[in-house]
């Protein structure tokens, strides 16, 4: 899928709380054995932070990597599993706090960990139309694992988010995006539940890779390229192994994923998952770079994107804080008072 | 629950916007009708940039109930980089992290929700500067 306009990213923002909470300190609460935890640590949102909080940060950081003004926006969209109130717009409160309101299209988008990629995708459309000069789309979460869960290891906090305006004018221009989706139950979370359900071994096979490779394949089919011709690539990182091993499978070897995976050393950050990944290449890439991104949403779908970066990143990717100084600023907590600041204990 | 209230602060909590006297050009927060220099009603919406350093903190211990869930915290006194101070509370870090004189930056962060039904109050809190360095 192109649009008639090219369009491409502008400007773009990362954030990850400062909280981690080690794997073997969830293993020792529980009684798992240690050696065999998914990561090392993930990342937990502060008492005062949440999703809304979370996306002012990223929105305010791709605010100024972008240089524009926010009043130009033409969209604010969120997407989230974790949103603060099940029924009044996270997106209203991030486009009034970084002063885009009130010309501006402001929606929650859900898909669970996809919710993030597929309001990049509509951006690329509302910009790629005409209908907008810029518009912005984040993926946040503040992820909810039950007690004793397996997830309960890896979901974690954090996002990113990208401005969407015309090729020209971006430091990564958006060749094309492709969405496959089928009705996969893999994982879901009903009304007024606090913690999602999942299908165990079923989110592997007929879920997670089915979906990123038939995603990932059908876009470079369509646009007639291999992994050789990619720099980076990034896939959905609900563990570490997930996207390494659909790599793999792919043909993209382990040096061009390695820079883009982030959930070793933050967990799995849902709708912020592999686009927190995408803005640590950003990060990285220079000038002709092509990237390759694939998200992954249980329920289920992926969206691939094809992106080239231009000459434009190098002057604006310093503007604002680094996916490493973000990994980097740690606070070590125990399960205790990660229980409390995830309100799993209450006063 | 005072929903107007927090709907009438909002702009100013959330982005940190004050007013300046388009006479003789002093800068408030918040914001003033009437511009305690000069005494004009003249005085329009400004916009801080968020930046300022701490010229004093204390920790706090005995919080409102709506801030127990936050202990412990530090409110500190802020000079912002525009000049005038503001009081205002720490987040990220805690008391004996801080230091007179540390540059600290604006950011959004939740200040209180009124239980599991109400509304959540979002507003400016000040933490150290991220430092960062791109790889």
């Amino acid at each position: 899928m192109k649009p008639n306009k090219s369009v491409g990213i502008i400007g773009y923002g990362a954030y990850v709380p400062k909280y981690r909470i080690q794997n073997t300190e969830i293993a020792r609460v529980w009684g798992n054995d240690p050696n065999l935890v998914p990561i090392r640590e993930k990342s937990v949102p502060g008492a005062d932070e949440d999703s809304v909080t979370i996306a002012i940060e990223i929105a305010r950081n791709a605010i100024i990597r972008a240089g524009i003004n926010p009043s130009d926006l033409r969209a604010v969209w969120v997407g989230s599993e974790s949103k603060p109130y099940a029924v009044k717009p996270t997106s209203t409160i991030v486009a009034e706090a970084i002063a885009a309101t009130p010309f501006v299209n402001a929606a929650d988008w859900e898909f669970a960990c996809k919710a993030g990629s597929e309001t990049i995708q509509a951006c690329i459309a509302f910009v790629g139309s005409g209908m907008a000069k810029y518009a912005l789309g984040i993926g946040v979460d503040t992820a909810q694992g039950a007690p004793s869960d397996a997830l309960e290891y890896t979901a974690a906090a954090g996002g990113a988010g990208y401005i969407i305006g015309s090729a020209k004018e971006s430091l990564a221009i958006i060749e094309a995006s492709i969405s496959y989706v089928t009705d996969t139950p893999d994982f879901w979370r009903r009304q007024h539940e606090h913690y999602p359900k999942h299908g165990n071994r079923f989110t592997g096979e007929p879920s997670y890779f089915k979906h990123v490779l038939s995603s990932s394949k059908a876009l470079m089919e369509e646009l007639g390229t291999k992994p050789e011709d990619y720099n980076y690539a990034i896939f959905h990182q609900p563990n570490r192994k997930f996207p390494l091993e659909v790599a793999k499978i792919l043909g993209f070897p382990k040096e061009k994923i390695l820079d883009g995976l982030v959930s070793p050393y933050i967990g799995n950050t849902y709708a912020g998952s592999a686009l927190l990944g995408l803005a640590a290449v950003l990060d990285k890439a220079k000038e002709g770079d092509k990237i390759f991104c694939t998200s992954y949403g249980s329920g289920a779908g992926s969206d691939s994107f094809s992106l080239e970066v231009t000459d434009k990143l190098a002057e604006r990717k310093g503007k604002a804080p680094s996916v490493k100084s973000y990994i980097e600023r740690r606070e070590e907590i125990d399960y205790a008072k990660y229980a409390r600041y995830r309100k799993k204990i209450r006063a | 629950m005072n929903v107007p209230r927090h709907w009438r602060e909002q702009i100013r909590r959330y982005r940190l916007v004050g007013s300046k006297c388009t006479d003789c050009g002093r800068l408030s927060f918040p914001n003033r009708a009437v511009c305690p220099k000069c005494n004009s009603r003249n005085n329009e919406n400004y916009q801080y940039a968020g930046r300022g350093k701490i010229i004093s903190f204390t920790n706090i211990n005995s919080p409102p109930k709506e801030h127990k869930y936050n202990l412990p915290y530090a409110v500190a006194l802020i000079e912002l980089m525009e000049g005038p101070v503001i009081t205002a509370q720490i987040t990220d870090a805690r008391a004996e992290e801080l230091e007179i004189g540390m540059e600290v930056e604006m950011v959004t962060r939740k200040i209180m929700e009124y239980n599991d039904d109400g509304i959540i109050c979002y507003g400016y809190k000040f933490r150290p500067i991220v430092e960062y360095a791109h790889p």
